[in-house]
């Protein structure tokens, strides 16, 4: 089988060489790896392997979960985002429609009291100008009637129907009016 | 250390008294049948070197199957250190050296380094003291079951003229080489190959053990009051510990190779490349 093993066992006969390669030594050798092979094999490492599948997995399952969750947050991110800038959009809005009604209400306050004003000073010019107009034409009458009693007196003559006495005191009077138009 | 002393020159075989210095020789390796027994005509000596065979078996088996036997996703203990060596041939040898289509060679290359492994280390273990790698047989057979394996499987990937015209007209070589190449190449992969890869592993731990086996006697035989005595024995004991260490190393690098190698021819079948 191994000629320089035979050839080496030759040269020292008491013992066989070392690298002598007998086959009981060859067999017992090939059971142990056997033994060894097929127990591993068969029954201990299918069980270490599936493990460190299942683990590989478990991680790579996580990373991708963890992935998944990041683009959820950013979509959710992006929404609130969207939404916020709505609502900013709308609170400016309103802001801007209240200054406008403001400005509109305080206008109207505005131009009611300025109207309310200019009819109460129109009122009282009115006002003053009848009383004024009542005091003239009462003073004239009163003055007329002085004036008529003193003619009647001085003169002594019953003028009250005649025509012409009625014509002096409306001259008389016309006078009066002339001299505090003056 | 001290049986090999014993069995060398006797307890009596000192430096200066007329007894030479008994040398550990090819001795060291025979061992006695405790037991044999005969098979259809082919004898069976059982001796220390199987029963540190079936040893090594039994360790094996039993470390691992203790190891796994439940195994958690979160790995304690036991399960840790198997695991450290699962992924040792797995990620470190299988997917560096065969790739692709290795994961199936796991457990082959896995029982292979731990097999060897062991073997080699009872050559420091106390009482053991013999790596049965040392004996020829042993790494032979190692061998013969990596050859045996590779070959077949290579004609089965590559098709019966395909393997061999990929190992034997390596591409990319001008053609005149082929003349020189071809007969390198057969007698290299077929002949040389599972050769070296007994004798790789055999001598390194043949010779590992001898050097372990001279410094140790050494330190028995030059055991005497005397000056020379004294340091000599004090060198060859401190040479002696320092070697067991570096032949734990050498062990498991052993081991390692012989894997190794195994995985490269797997490979070389597996996908033809060059």
């Amino acid at each position: 089988m191994f000629k320089f093993a035979t050839i080496l066992a030759a040269e020292s006969e008491e013992m066989p060489s070392v690298l002598a390669v007998p086959l009981d030594e060859l067999i017992i050798g090939l059971i142990a790896f056997l033994l060894v092979f097929g127990t591993l094999a068969k029954f201990v490492l299918p069980k270490i392997k599936a493990t460190l599948d299942e683990r590989a997995d478990l991680i790579e399952g996580g990373l991708e979960r963890a992935g998944k969750a990041e683009e959820e947050a950013a979509v959710v991110l992006a929404e609130y985002q969207k939404q916020l800038a709505g609502a900013r959009e709308e609170a400016s809005a309103i802001r801007t429609a209240a200054q406008a009604d403001r400005t509109a209400i305080v206008d109207e306050a505005r131009n009611e009291a300025r109207i309310a004003a200019a009819s109460v000073t129109a009122t009282a010019e009115a006002a003053m100008a009848a009383e004024r107009a009542q005091a003239v034409s009462a003073l004239t009458r009163q003055v007329g009637e002085l004036a008529l009693s003193l003619a009647d007196k001085v003169v002594g003559e019953a003028l009250s129907d005649d025509a012409r006495v009625a014509s002096t005191v409306d001259a008389f009077i016309a006078d009066l009016e002339r001299a505090a138009a003056k | 250390m001290a049986f090999s002393v014993l069995a060398s020159g006797g307890p009596n075989c000192k430096i200066f008294s007329g007894c030479g210095f008994p040398a550990p020789g090819a001795e060291i390796f025979q061992f006695d049948a405790i037991l044999s027994f005969s098979i259809g005509g082919l004898t069976f000596n059982v001796s220390k070197v199987t029963f540190l065979l079936l040893l090594a078996v039994v360790v094996i088996i039993g470390f691992f199957g203790y190891a796994f036997r439940k195994p958690k996703l979160v790995p304690r203990g036991a399960q840790n250190v198997g695991e450290l060596g699962y992924l040792f041939i797995r990620d470190g040898i299988v997917k560096e050296t065969i790739g692709k289509g290795g994961e199936k060679f796991v457990p082959f290359l896995f029982s292979f380094f731990f097999l060897v492994w062991i073997l080699n280390f009872w050559g420091i273990v106390p009482g053991a003291q013999l790596p049965v790698t040392s004996i020829f047989a042993i790494p032979v057979t190692f061998a013969i079951i990596v050859y045996v394996t590779w070959v077949p499987l290579g004609i089965y990937k590559q098709g019966f003229v395909g393997f061999f015209k990929n190992i034997m007209f390596p591409p990319g070589v001008p053609k005149g080489m082929y003349i020189l190449l071809t007969p390198i190449e057969l007698i290299s992969n077929f002949l040389v190959r599972p050769f070296t890869h007994a004798v790789r592993l055999f001598a390194n731990m043949f010779a590992g053990h001898l050097l372990l086996a001279t410094f140790s006697i050494a330190a028995f035989y030059l055991l005497t009051f005397s000056v020379i005595g004294i340091i000599g024995s004090a060198a060859s004991f401190t040479l002696a510990v320092m070697l067991t260490a570096f032949e734990a190393f050498i062990q498991a690098l052993q081991a390692y190779i012989f894997t190794l190698l195994a995985a490269v021819y797997i490979g070389s079948a597996l996908h033809a490349e060059h």
